[in-house]
């Protein structure tokens, strides 16, 4: 079986001490800022990119792999102690998971999360490993139409997706774009919108737009009403599940792992999504769906397996079709191209190191977090009483001399800024930041995709209908994009939302 | 609010994406379009202009009311705008950008450090100083000594190199 000796390639790359050890920074970090509230993944990782330049690629991307699917693991557990997500995954965990910190069965729901958690990673880890390398096959047989087109579905699937209005996300996508075009055009050279400054010749720095739209602008969101947290710490006891509860989420663990798996594939949805829509389904087939919101273990077993298997499937369009799905992977991206590594379907065949390196650490890193979170629960518990206010001018530290150590550019320092302002803004507008940053990264490859499917057609647009798989891609895009449209799914995509 | 404006958010969220759709396509006014079998650097940044400027419409007329539709708009939720927050924190970022190459990175971080914590209503001097402290160490802890950036902790106007 060919699989088994890529796996075992990937293993003997992921069980170096390197890679061990930055496959644990990256879960332990992940953990950590998975329990405070008020720092997510998107900034941490754009936070640590820079440092990532010294690394060998491999090393880099476990080690944000981990930071990502460890955020996963912290959030619950906060979720569950003190009602408090750390995560916007982990909002769903809260509900039931809560109610059985105050039953005093704090400690099975956590064993619960723990464990279901591990098991939908290492599944999907094992599905990542399938159908990836086929996939990527296929997509070598693309041509730039079919490029374009498949991008143009990345981007509408990932709006349509995504919650609030889908018309500002869109526009947020196009100045994603527009924004991502800043520089040198790449096929004559002509400087564009560089404000004739020379620093900005090579556009706009990526870690600058994700630091200033996603760190800075969270930390003015969160002064916004600092209240203080008083934080009431359920007692952990009776980690062991009885045979009663192992009954009870089996079944939950197995349709979250499954839900799971097969939304983080599609754009926009990884985590969140997955938590979200294995609650309700859970409810809805529950013989008792009056315990659901009253400490029903189902209610956890379910979204946080759904959620685990979601982050990990999510790098299956990332690492075969180069196709960020939410925006970590947009960041994860980011990091292979600093690393000179072009993101898409040669992946896979030209580092397969790299590639299955990355997969087989995935599961050694959700290993570590069922031994880092279980026993070491005490320490994590206590990091919550650390106040805000001491920890955001410490993010903003790091986030200073991140941006500035990535070109020694000033420039990049102020571009920073000023995306804080202007993503504060357009978060009060009601303008998601995520989108923006999907267009910015995918920007200059639509573009040149664009360019050379009219080059080849000689200039006929109709090539991106008469070719049968770009023409389906584009179905699929509209289609998608008239059914959020219409006006009955939108109100029952808004109490979705609600729920 | 007048009677027309059912939401003024959506209005001013429309009016800003025209605006913009504006002044890219201006920004990029003089850069030569080409023709669509060889497109030149300044297509496909006018076709996104249009397709922004076109989804702002959209926004901003979503916005307004048409008919009697009228909903209560939303200045009774609208929430104090955290000017000492946003001031701040884009402060202490500009300074550190200032004041990285000629101070070097300690001072900057420090200074970077102290200006932001003073964006929380419980900021006090000496906890404001310490914390800077704290980071400054940190800083040349991690990223000169662990991770051997090639920052001076001290710049030129302080004898550094």
């Amino acid at each position: 079986m060919e699989i088994f000796d890529h796996l075992a390639l990937g293993f003997s790359v992921a069980f170096t001490f390197q890679n061990l050890f930055y496959c644990f920074i990256g879960v332990l970090l992940g953990t950590l800022i998975g329990v405070l509230p008020g720092l997510g993944p998107v900034p941490t990782i754009a936070m640590l990119l820079p440092i990532t330049f010294g690394l060998p690629p491999v090393s880099a991307l476990i080690m944000l792999a981990g930071i990502y699917y460890g955020a996963q693991y912290g959030g619950s557990t906060t979720a569950i102690l003190i009602n408090l997500p750390g995560e916007s995954s982990s909002v769903v965990t809260a509900i039931d998971g809560y109610q059985m910190a105050r039953q005093g069965r704090a400690g099975a729901a956590l064993a619960t999360a723990a464990l279901g958690s591990f098991f939908a990673g290492s599944v999907a880890t094992f599905l990542l490993a399938v159908f990836a390398p086929p996939l990527a096959d296929i997509a070598l047989k693309f041509g730039p139409p079919e490029y374009f087109s498949l991008m143009v579905l990345g981007l509408v699937a990932s709006v349509s997706l995504a919650s609030g209005s889908v018309i500002k996300a869109l526009a947020m996508v196009v100045l994603g774009i527009l924004l991502g075009l800043s520089g040198q055009d790449v096929y004559t050279g002509t400087p564009r919108f560089t404000f004739d400054i020379v620093e900005l010749a090579d556009g706009i720095e990526f870690v600058a737009l994700a630091m200033g739209l996603f760190g800075l602008v969270e930390i003015i969101r969160n002064l916004e009403d600092e209240h203080t947290r008083t934080v009431m710490v359920q007692k952990v006891q009776g980690l062991m599940l009885s045979r009663d509860d192992i009954k009870r989420i089996i079944a939950p663990v197995l349709r979250g792992t499954v839900l799971g798996s097969f939304l983080g594939i599609l754009p926009g949805g990884g985590a969140m999504l997955s938590s979200f829509a294995s609650y309700s389904i859970e409810k809805r087939v529950s013989k008792d769906p009056r315990q659901f919101g009253k400490g029903a273990i189902e209610g956890v077993a379910g979204p946080e397996s759904a959620n685990n298997a979601g982050a990990q499937t999510s790098f299956i369009p990332m690492l075969t079709l180069g196709i960020p799905s939410n925006p970590v992977m947009a960041l994860m991206i980011g990091a292979l191209i600093i690393q000179g590594i072009v993101p898409g379907p040669n992946v896979v065949n030209e580092q397969p190191n790299l590639f299955w390196g990355i997969i087989a650490s995935m599961w050694i890193g959700n290993f570590m977090l069922v031994v880092l979170n279980l026993p070491l629960i005490g320490i994590w518990v206590r990091l919550l009483t650390v106040p805000y206010h001491i920890l955001f001018p410490l993010i903003i530290g790091f986030c200073c001399i991140g941006v500035y150590s990535v070109n020694n550019n000033v420039y990049d320092v102020y571009a920073m800024a000023l995306f804080g302002v202007v993503g504060y803004l357009l978060v009060k507008l009601e303008c998601e930041p995520a989108p923006l940053l999907l267009g910015f990264i995918i920007g200059p490859m639509l573009e040149e995709y664009l360019r050379r499917a009219m080059l080849i057609s000689r200039g006929d647009p109709s090539v991106f209908v008469t070719r049968p798989l770009s023409a389906v891609m584009l179905g699929i895009a509209v289609l998608a994009l008239a059914v959020v449209l219409l006006p009955s799914v939108r109100k029952k995509r808004e109490e979705a939302f609600k729920e | 609010m007048g009677r027309f404006i059912r939401s003024p958010k959506d209005v001013g969220t429309g009016l800003l994406l025209i605006a913009l759709a504006a002044w890219f396509a201006w920004l990029g006014s003089d850069l030569p379009i080409g023709r669509a079998i060889r497109m030149g650097p300044g297509y496909f940044p006018l076709v996104l202009c249009g397709i922004l400027a076109a989804l702002g419409l959209i926004v901003l007329l979503t916005g307004l009311a048409f008919g009697g539709d009228a909903e209560a708009d939303d200045e009774a939720q609208r929430i104090a705008v955290p000017w000492r927050g946003i001031l701040l924190v884009t402060l202490s970022v500009v300074v550190f950008g200032l004041a990285v190459a000629p101070l070097g990175l300690g001072p900057a971080m420090g200074l970077a450090v102290f200006i932001s914590s003073a964006a929380s209503r419980r900021f006090s001097l000496p906890g404001g100083a310490l914390m800077a402290i704290i980071m400054v160490a940190f800083a040349w802890a991690v990223f000169i000594k662990g991770l051997g950036l090639p920052l001076p902790m001290l710049g030129p106007w302080l004898g550094g190199y």
